[in-house]
């Protein structure tokens, strides 16, 4: 069987899914599934399982640019080969762990990945900054304000300290997306950064009736500034510009509504988020920064505001608060007051549970 | 070799400590890879404009298929001809990303043949992301996969997405379901949901064995499958001792090589419901107010443990926050026991499915169905009994609805007898 060009359904094999999550475990893994009684971070980046049995398994933990070529694949795997059967795994922050089950192997494997240059920093356990989770930009995708691998790439390499350390309060989590769409985790991190505009779309009213389904335009936008128009004999839009916030959603639907724009677009923080229910509930990540500019190549507003925020978070929280547990207990006024960042009418939510988020207590500090 | 574009401002993102994608890009361009030298060449402009310059969308795909392949174009193909097309082929990876060496090569080489040995590992939902082909390579990429490696494509639209779970069982104390299991279940299950959009809008199912939610699956799926235990956490007093006596290093060393661990302060004082005690020789849990934070087991990893009653907790409903704000997942059912071939969950996901595809709006995701439509009536159509663990609170506005059926004498007025007991 070949594939044949001329015959698209000949011999078509489809809906078989994905390959069985066992089919590529290590050994010891296949034997103690379901049996693992405890684990210990040995040292940043090192951690090791036992299982009931008494077998254990370590794993290194290294981080990844998530963008990465077949290459740097394929040392992965040399590494892989040399000393872990050939066995490893990716985590769900995309750094990449070498499963090691004999132990003899464990410091020779450190020793050569720490020989390989800064391809494979070893890090990201406990009370780290682990790496960012991170979406397309300018790499692929047709609807960002700002890149993604590019801030990454200035932002870890700032905070480089903290992830080979546990020297933190608690883990922070760091999300990047390039658009309010927030592919990703952005809406749910101690620190996120997102890409924003602050223009509205411009509309091609030539181009509108070709293109776009008018009716879906419409209904993309959450504030209702859009409504039909005719131009001439072209059916097109119209966009209410005192009523858009540039969330780029119709943009997303329609082609003919461009809002990218060099000098507009920027870098919005946020601060607080998390997802797991440990101590408190999940929370949204809040406002810190309505807008920096793009700096590309090396972001150097936006690296030292992040860098603020995680030294004033590391200096007044507690063992085990993330910051969004930290900010609650010392008040948002704290916040602004402890990280020296600015609070603005951008931070005063306007959008229908508005109120909610409003002071209705006369308990504040001054 | 030098490469066909200057690209200075990348070039300052070759140093630093942090692995640098432009340097790996840089080493495939320069063994003669013209996607990648394109490539680099665009990111530049863009870096230099401050603009992206991807053409909006693009449909592509396989025969049979609605779904699984992005679509893109560069607006620039007068400047970067090779990367003219480029092309994302999102392939469902193994649950929790475990790879053989010889299964990644194969695949590396597949890649490079095919496309422009560029990938994402892995894409926030999960996929293995092969990232710039061009169109014609589409097909004979996925017949490799199908029949080489037994592999399939993921999902894109408005369908079912590639489902993802922590690593649960495979490396996990704490895992209370085989979050693999029930997610390759799943996937396998709803192949044709996944493969053939025929949502109103796209639909992600993410499973964590704990709380602690390590696949976030509470804020990145629209039904959030999170596991929980019943009865008591289980505990080694003689271990818990060890931890007061400084023998076992607390947090199992996410805090550092530590001496100076207090019970009180750092575990019985921080349990958000206050239902632990400690008089020094023996620790007691009140089971029936622990809320399975999870946060006295990840201190004290080797005296306690998760209970044995097994199951989980559904939440449904998150989503990013376009287009009506973001929702974290809300508990619909607190407790069912997920045991293969899990057909009371399958049972409760297709009456939520049938329910959704017939009421749900175009681009309307589930938990904003929810929103529009009330969480009574999604509770009514999934056949679930209200349950006050389902809400943060109950409501604090009056603006209650009564079906007529459950009012002693229904809507009807006799407004003639109205009017006998009231003038107007």
């Amino acid at each position: 069987m070949a594939f044949d060009p001329n015959n698209l359904m000949k011999d078509r094999i489809t809906d078989i899914g994905p390959p069985k999550y066992d089919m590529y475990f290590p050994p010891v893994i296949k034997e103690n599934f379901g049996k693992w009684k405890y684990h210990e971070i040995l040292e940043p980046g090192v951690l090791k399982h036992v299982s009931e049995s008494g077998a254990e398994i370590y794993s290194v933990r290294v981080g990844s640019a998530r963008l990465i070529s077949v290459d740097y694949i394929r040392e992965v795997c040399d590494v892989a080969d040399k000393y872990c059967g050939g066995h490893l795994r990716w985590t769900t922050r995309n750094n990449i762990e070498f499963l090691v089950s004999d132990k003899s192997k464990l410091q020779p494997l450190m020793t050569d990945l720490r020989g390989r240059g800064s391809w494979f920093p070893i890090g990201g356990t406990g009370n780290s900054i682990t790496n960012i989770v991170h979406t397309q930009g300018w790499a692929h995708c047709h609807t960002p304000a700002i890149d993604a691998s590019g801030v990454v790439k200035a932002v870890m390499d700032e905070l480089f300290e903290y992830f080979g350390s546990h020297k933190l309060p608690a883990q922070i989590r760091i999300a990047l997306a390039c658009c309010l769409n927030m592919c990703g985790a952005v809406h749910c991190s101690d620190i996120a950064i997102l890409g924003v505009h602050r223009k509205p779309p411009f509309v091609e009213n030539d181009r509108v009736q070709n293109v776009c389904e008018i009716p879906l335009v419409i209904a993309a936008c959450p504030t209702a500034a859009i409504k039909p128009k005719k131009v001439g004999e072209a059916k097109s839009v119209e966009i209410n510009n005192s009523r858009c916030m540039f969330c780029g959603n119709c943009y997303t639907m329609c082609p003919a509504l461009p809002l990218a724009d060099g000098e507009g677009d920027g870098i919005a923080l946020w601060v607080g988020g998390k997802v797991s229910n440990v101590k408190s509930a999940p929370m949204f990540s809040k406002l810190a920064v309505p807008f920096i500019p793009n700096e590309p190549p090396r972001w150097p507003t936006t690296v030292q505001t992040i860098k603020k925020i995680v030294e004033a978070y590391a200096d007044g929280a507690r063992r085990y608060e993330r910051v969004g547990e930290w900010i609650n207990r010392i008040g948002w006024e704290r916040f602004f007051e402890k990280t020296g960042l600015q609070f603005t009418h951008e931070h005063i939510d306007d959008y229908r549970l508005a109120m909610t988020t409003w002071r209705t207590t006369t308990q504040f500090k001054f | 070799m030098a490469l066909k574009h200057a690209t200075p401002m990348l070039d300052e993102l070759e140093k630093g400590p942090w692995p640098s994608f432009v340097s790996d890009v840089k080493r495939m361009a320069a063994k003669g890879n013209k996607m990648c030298e394109d490539w680099l060449g665009l990111m530049e402009l863009s870096f230099k404009e401050k603009e992206g310059h991807w053409k909006h969308g693009g449909i592509v795909g396989v025969f049979g298929y609605g779904g699984g392949v992005i679509g893109r174009y560069c607006d620039r193909p007068d400047l970067f001809p090779n990367v003219a097309h480029f092309h994302t082929m999102r392939v469902n990876q193994p649950c929790s990303k475990y790879y053989s060496t010889g299964i990644l090569r194969k695949l590396c080489d597949l890649w490079e043949a095919h496309g422009s040995g560029l990938t994402n590992m892995h894409g926030s939902t999960g996929d293995i992301v092969l990232l710039g082909t061009t169109t014609d390579h589409l097909e004979p990429l996925f017949y490799e996969l199908t029949h080489e490696f037994k592999m399939d494509l993921g999902g894109s639209g408005s369908n079912l997405r590639t489902p993802e779970g922590c690593l649960g069982m495979s490396r996990c104390e704490w895992s209370c379901i085989n979050t693999q299991d029930i997610i390759y279940d799943l996937t396998q299950e709803y192949q044709d949901a996944l493969h053939r959009p025929m949502f109103p809008y796209k639909f992600k199912f993410k499973s964590s064995g704990c709380p602690m939610d390590c696949v976030a699956s509470i804020a990145r799926s629209d039904c959030s499958i999170i596991g929980t235990w019943r009865d008591a956490i289980r505990i080694d007093q003689e271990a818990v001792k060890a931890y007061v006596g400084g023998e076992l290093v607390p947090h199992a060393g996410a805090d550092g090589p530590r001496k100076d661990f207090d019970i009180k302060a750092e575990v019985i004082d921080l349990c958000p419901t206050k239902c632990m005690e400690y008089d020094g020789k023996t620790l007691k849990i009140h089971t029936s107010d622990c809320v399975r934070c999870m946060h006295c087991i990840r201190v004290l990893p080797r005296a306690l443990r998760p209970g044995l009653d097994r199951g989980a907790t559904i939440l449904v409903g998150a989503k990013a926050p376009i287009l009506e704000g973001a929702q974290l997942g809300s508990v619909v059912i607190p407790f069912i026991k997920m045991e293969s071939p899990y057909t009371e969950f399958k049972g409760f996901v297709e009456k939520m499915w049938d329910w959704w595809m017939e009421e749900g709006k175009n681009r309307e995701r589930i938990g904003e169905t929810i929103q529009r439509l009330t969480l009574r009536e999604f509770l009514k159509v999934v056949e679930l009994e209200p349950d006050p663990r389902m809400v943060n609170t109950p409501r604090f506005n009056p603006y209650i609805f009564y079906d007529p059926a459950a009012v002693p004498g229904g809507w009807e007025h006799d407004a003639a007898a109205f009017r006998q007991r009231h003038q107007a």
